[in-house]
């Protein structure tokens, strides 16, 4: 039985098995290894209709770290993650522009396979979004639509997801009960499980403790920790204290002249929190702004 | 207090009164048409112009009319609505198109719809007085408001499914199949037993179009007496027929009831295999 995050000697996935991503216990966001990005964005910009949400924005998202993106609300950080994965296709009137790279590919070309690309870039929302069906059919129904349909190669996955996410104890007896009565924090772990069950690259999440008890949100934050090394992680967080626990790095979004959104500061989780060079960045983590 | 008692009070006058007017007319309807009613009634072919002799042929004229109804509406109706919800933007101009003439439509007077389908279905495309004109006629009828139900239903799936779904890498058509249209089905139903409802009451859209032979039709080709044109000719042109036109209305009550009953345990079935909810 392998497992997609505790056990790498038998990662699936080759890309994703470098052992030198592997870190120890953090203190303030240490360096992820030596910084190999995996998403490059340049001078990126979008707008909803005429309304600019983000403006220039230029960063790398480093392989195997996870990256915090801290900042007030309606200052584009929602919107950043959707461009990564093309959700912002589904919006009406959002125009993107600038590059962005994923690996080699240019994720903004117009024939890109954008079901492949999700697959490849996960994502998690703020709120939990179980399907209206079992648990078992949460994590299968997207494994069968990308074309594994053997009942014997699902059931390993499930278990293996459940078991990644931490949940396999509390549901492997009622599997086929209906999604929607676990907690809220059961809910999102089972989501999260749903995303590791297509192997992605890259898992982006939006702010997916912020509707949970303090101690589900525990829960889901140490599995985030887990998560390191073995996939890249993207969150947009509003509790600080867990981007400064968790996040490689990190960076800092505000809103520019009130108009749109743009990063003002992009660093290593310490120096954002402890050394920021901007003012305004150094207002925010203080509490003093925001 | 004794305002809170007054607008209570009001409020359970109405209520009683609503609920009154439904009692007194379903009991009418009970008390003149219950004595009649027989198997034989049921099965046994009319006779002196419906005075006497049962409803038979007309029960099967009015199964087979609402079956060819349904059977045509239902899937244009879905298609319509998943087009119309999902794949256009609800402010293009075409979605706006669409939803005006629907509404338009559903404004139109049944006989209006009926010389339509006597001029197109009988006249034009051939049909001559038969069940399927009718039955085509009437699913034209019912098609706005299949339409517009099942368009309203997908529209209150939660569109954190469609974000989580694409988020997931699925199609847009697994989505709708998988998710999307489950959610939906109690409004589609709803929807459905509102047409079935409506198809089974028209009288004058079948005059026209469907006929009023009260012979036990052959074929979809032959014309057939649908129930509600029966209770019509019974209670409007045929001295001595309002005891038997009192037992199909009867009759036409129990069906509706019956078809209600039946597509509602299909569809909780059918919603109990597919999604789970609490």
């Amino acid at each position: 039985m392998s497992h997609f995050i505790n056990n790498k000697s038998e990662q699936v996935d080759k890309s994703n098995t470098d052992d030198a991503y592997t870190l120890g216990p953090l203190q303030s966001g240490p360096p992820c290894c030596v910084p190999e990005p995996l998403i490059r964005v340049d001078n990126l910009s979008l707008h909803y209709g005429l309304k600019p949400a983000l403006e220039g924005v230029s960063l790398d998202i480093y392989k195997g770290c996870i990256t915090a993106l801290i900042g007030p609300s309606g200052c584009g950080k929602t919107s950043f993650l959707s461009v990564l994965n093309r959700l912002t296709d589904m919006i009406p009137d959002c125009r993107v522009s600038g590059n962005v790279h994923f690996d080699t590919m240019d994720l903004r070309h117009p024939a890109l396979d954008v079901q492949r690309l999700r697959r490849d870039i996960g994502m998690i929302f703020q709120k939990p979004v179980p399907f209206p069906l079992t648990i078992r059919r949460n994590i299968e129904l997207p494994l069968r639509e990308h074309g594994m349909s053997k009942q014997a190669e699902l059931n390993d996955v499930v278990q293996q997801v459940l078991q990644d996410v931490g949940l396999w104890e509390e549901v492997k007896d009622r599997l086929e009960s209906p999604a929607l009565a676990l907690s809220g924090g059961q809910q999102q772990r089972l989501c999260i499980a749903r995303a590791l069950a297509l192997k992605p690259k890259v898992l982006l999440m939006d702010e997916p403790c912020s509707a949970l008890d303090p101690i589900s949100s525990g829960v889901v934050e140490d599995l985030i920790q887990r998560l390191r090394g073995k996939y890249t992680v993207v969150i947009v967080t509003h509790n600080l204290a867990q981007a400064r626990r968790i996040a490689n790095y990190a960076g800092f979004f505000w809103i520019k002249d009130q108009r749109a959104g743009c990063l003002i500061e992009f660093g290593q989780c310490k120096q954002i929190f402890e050394a920021p060079a901007h003012e305004l960045t150094a207002a925010y983590v203080n509490g003093s702004r925001g | 207090m004794v305002k809170n008692a007054l607008t209570t009070g009001v409020i359970w006058l109405t209520a009683a009164l609503v609920s009154g007017v439904f009692v007194w007319l379903l009991a009418d309807i009970i008390i003149h048409g219950l004595p009649k009613l027989s198997w034989s009634f049921l099965v046994e072919p009319p006779q002196n112009a419906g005075r006497s002799g049962g409803i038979g042929p007309i029960i099967v004229s009015t199964v087979l009319i609402l079956g060819v109804a349904m059977v045509t509406s239902a899937p244009l109706s879905l298609a319509t609505a998943v087009l119309l919800s999902e794949f256009t933007r609800h402010d293009s101009v075409y979605g706006r198109l669409v939803r005006r003439s629907l509404d338009v439509l559903a404004g139109v007077p049944s006989i209006v719809f009926g010389l339509f389908g006597n001029a197109f279905f009988c006249i034009y495309l051939g049909l001559g007085f038969s069940i399927l004109s009718g039955g085509l006629t009437l699913a034209c009828m019912v098609l706005p408001l299949l339409i517009r139900t099942a368009e309203e239903g997908l529209q209150a799936a939660p569109n954190d499914y469609r974000l989580a779904s694409a988020a997931l890498g699925m199609s847009r058509s697994a989505t709708l199949v998988h998710l999307l249209l489950p959610t939906a089905t109690p409004a589609l139903v709803a929807g459905l037993m509102l047409g079935l409802g409506r198809a089974v009451a028209e009288t004058a859209a079948l005059i026209f179009t469907s006929g009023y032979v009260d012979r036990m039709p052959g074929s979809l080709f032959d014309s057939g007496r649908a129930l509600s044109v029966h209770i019509y000719d019974l209670s409007m042109n045929v001295a001595g027929g309002d005891s038997n036109a009192y037992s199909s209305a009867l009759v036409l009550i129990l069906l509706l009831l019956i078809i209600n009953s039946i597509a509602l345990s299909l569809a909780n079935q059918w919603l109990h295999r597919s999604v789970v909810t609490v």
